[in-house]
């Protein structure tokens, strides 16, 4: 009786040692860090308009159903295994939106996935791609949101299953997956490489989508751009590796930054589903720009992705 | 000699007809790859890499036209999957939009037919091939 009751207590002290363990370790300022700003410069407000279309954000938080990319009212529904993520408002109102928001919180959602309330923010949006922003750039996005135009109105709460609809679940798949820290050039390689890597992976988000994904939702960083699933769920995402068969291999730079200004491919078929509006954005980028990604995309080893369903058909 | 090698075309169009009426996605398929083709050659125009021939102009916006008017009648209920298609659900789902879709391409080709030089051709061009993304973005899925 005695030994029952102490292997019990015994076995409550471990479990509140492991909670407090994960409590600890899943602390938003523990598992993910932000860079602190400090003190910048003038914010260049050209750069922070280029990185607001390199970056797409207007595909998930510009109010839909009405034209204009710069009201970012929120509210788009996200579909995932995981439930319906609705984007937030990051208009700069000052209830509804991030009006009210410093450069450090800013950076502290882009670069380490949190929020103003010190919570973790859910990798539906894609700051695993853009924490490779460095802190000046993203000081100049923040700058170029504030001068759009104020949207009231609040987006509805995400609908996610349980235990998804637990945050600080979060931390734990931060733990697990994500990887903090901006771009560093790689100093063998060439300018263009380097400005193409940074543009693909960081504020393009590219691999977000065109790559397979395991059960909690992570990129698989081995079949890394050798597509998969649409995160959606909605059809099928090419591989844009160096693949021959199914992939960008038969390619040329030229042909890869054709497609991401106007959305042709060399068949002159023009790109639909959700690259369409990812052409509306990379449009917007200078020739240089796309002829860096294309650099970029054609250095990636020939990786054979997941088995499409369907085989093919272009 | 030449009566039959017409009797012969003719039998093959007629066949070819008979076929695309049985099989819309392999014709709505065909029309489609002929818009690209058509595209590749106004594209070449547009962007200087070969003469400006107002025939060959005219033959590019010919196909839109064409498409446009063939292409909604293409897609009955029975071919909503099979044939390597990339149709999306949505278009059963909102068959008002999707012929619209197809009235505005239909449209802007005819509008282009019109241009006698270069610097017209381009912007007729420019308009009608932002139709492409904007009907593939919402009625096409690649599964
Ligand atoms: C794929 C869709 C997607 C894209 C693209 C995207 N976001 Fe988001 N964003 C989201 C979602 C979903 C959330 C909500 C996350 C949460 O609630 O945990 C969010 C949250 C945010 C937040 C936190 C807002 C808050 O109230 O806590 C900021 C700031 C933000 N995004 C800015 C941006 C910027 C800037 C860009 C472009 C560089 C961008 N987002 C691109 C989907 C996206
Ligand atoms: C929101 C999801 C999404 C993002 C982000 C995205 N893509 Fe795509 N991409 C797609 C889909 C879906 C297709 C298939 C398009 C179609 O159906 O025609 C595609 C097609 C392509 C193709 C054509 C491949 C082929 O075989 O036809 C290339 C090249 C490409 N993407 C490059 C990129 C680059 C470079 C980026 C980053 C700037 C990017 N994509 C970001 C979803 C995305
Ligand atoms: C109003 C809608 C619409 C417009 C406008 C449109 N398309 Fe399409 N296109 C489709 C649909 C739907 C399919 C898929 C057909 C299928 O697979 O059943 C398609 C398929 C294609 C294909 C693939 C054909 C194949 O299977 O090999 C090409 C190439 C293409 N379109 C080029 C173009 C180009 C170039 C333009 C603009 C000049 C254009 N389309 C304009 C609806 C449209």
């Amino acid at each position: 009786m005695l030994l029952l009751r102490r292997l019990l207590v015994t076995l409550v002290v471990l479990a509140a040692i492991g909670l407090g363990g994960f409590w600890l370790l899943t602390d938003p300022r523990i598992v993910s860090p932000a860079p602190e700003v400090g003190a910048l410069p003038a914010a260049d407000l050209d750069n922070g308009k280029l990185l607001f279309a390199a970056g797409g954000c207007a595909s998930c938080h510009a109010t839909p159903g009405q034209e204009d990319r710069t009201k970012l009212g929120g509210g788009l529904a996200l579909t995932s295994a995981f439930g319906t993520f609705h984007a937030p408002n990051i208009s700069p109102h000052t209830r509804d939106g991030i009006g009210n928001w410093g450069v450090q919180d800013f950076v502290d959602a882009m670069a380490a996935g949190v929020g103003r309330q010190g919570e973790h923010l859910y990798p539906a949006f894609p700051y695993t791609s853009y924490r490779l922003i460095p802190p000046k750039a993203l000081a100049d996005l923040f700058a170029y949101i504030r001068t759009l135009p104020p949207i009231e109105g609040k987006a509805a709460a995400h609908e996610l299953r349980f235990p998804f609809n637990i945050r600080r679940l979060v931390g734990g798949w931060k733990l697990l997956f994500f990887q903090g820290g901006s771009f560093q050039p790689d100093p063998t390689k060439s300018e263009a490489w380097n400005r193409g890597f940074y543009l693909v992976n960081g504020p393009g988000h590219c691999a977000e989508c065109h790559s397979n994904r395991n059960a909690l939702g992570a990129i698989v960083q081995a079949t890394r751009f050798a597509g998969g699933p649409d995160p959606e769920g909605k059809g099928w995402v090419p591989n844009i590796t160096q693949d021959e068969a199914n992939g960008l291999g038969k390619w040329s730079k030229d042909e890869i930054a054709e497609l991401l200004k106007t959305g042709f491919t060399p068949s002159f078929d023009s790109v639909g589903g959700s690259m369409a509006d990812v052409v509306r954005n990379t449009a917007q980028l200078s020739d240089a720009d796309r002829a860096a990604m294309a650099e970029y995309l054609k250095s990636l080893p020939a990786v054979q992705g997941p088995a499409r369903p369907r085989g093919g058909g272009g | 000699m030449i009566r039959t090698v017409l009797v012969v075309a003719g039998l093959g169009l007629g066949l070819t007809a008979v076929m695309a009426q049985s099989n819309p996605i392999a014709e709505r398929q065909q029309i489609m790859k002929a818009v690209g083709g058509a595209t590749r050659e106004g594209a070449a125009m547009a962007k200087g890499d070969v003469a400006f021939d107002a025939a060959k102009a005219q033959t590019v916006f010919k196909t839109y036209a064409d498409a446009a008017a063939k292409m909604p009648a293409l897609f009955p209920d029975s071919s909503k999957t099979g044939g390597e298609t990339t149709a999306a659900p949505k278009i059963w789902e909102d068959q008002a939009g999707f012929k619209a879709a197809f009235v505005k391409f239909g449209q802007d080709a005819e509008a282009g037919a019109k241009a006698a030089d270069l610097a017209s051709f381009r912007t007729a061009f420019g308009a009608a091939t932002k139709n492409c993304g904007t009907c593939h973005e919402v009625y096409r899925i690649k599964k």
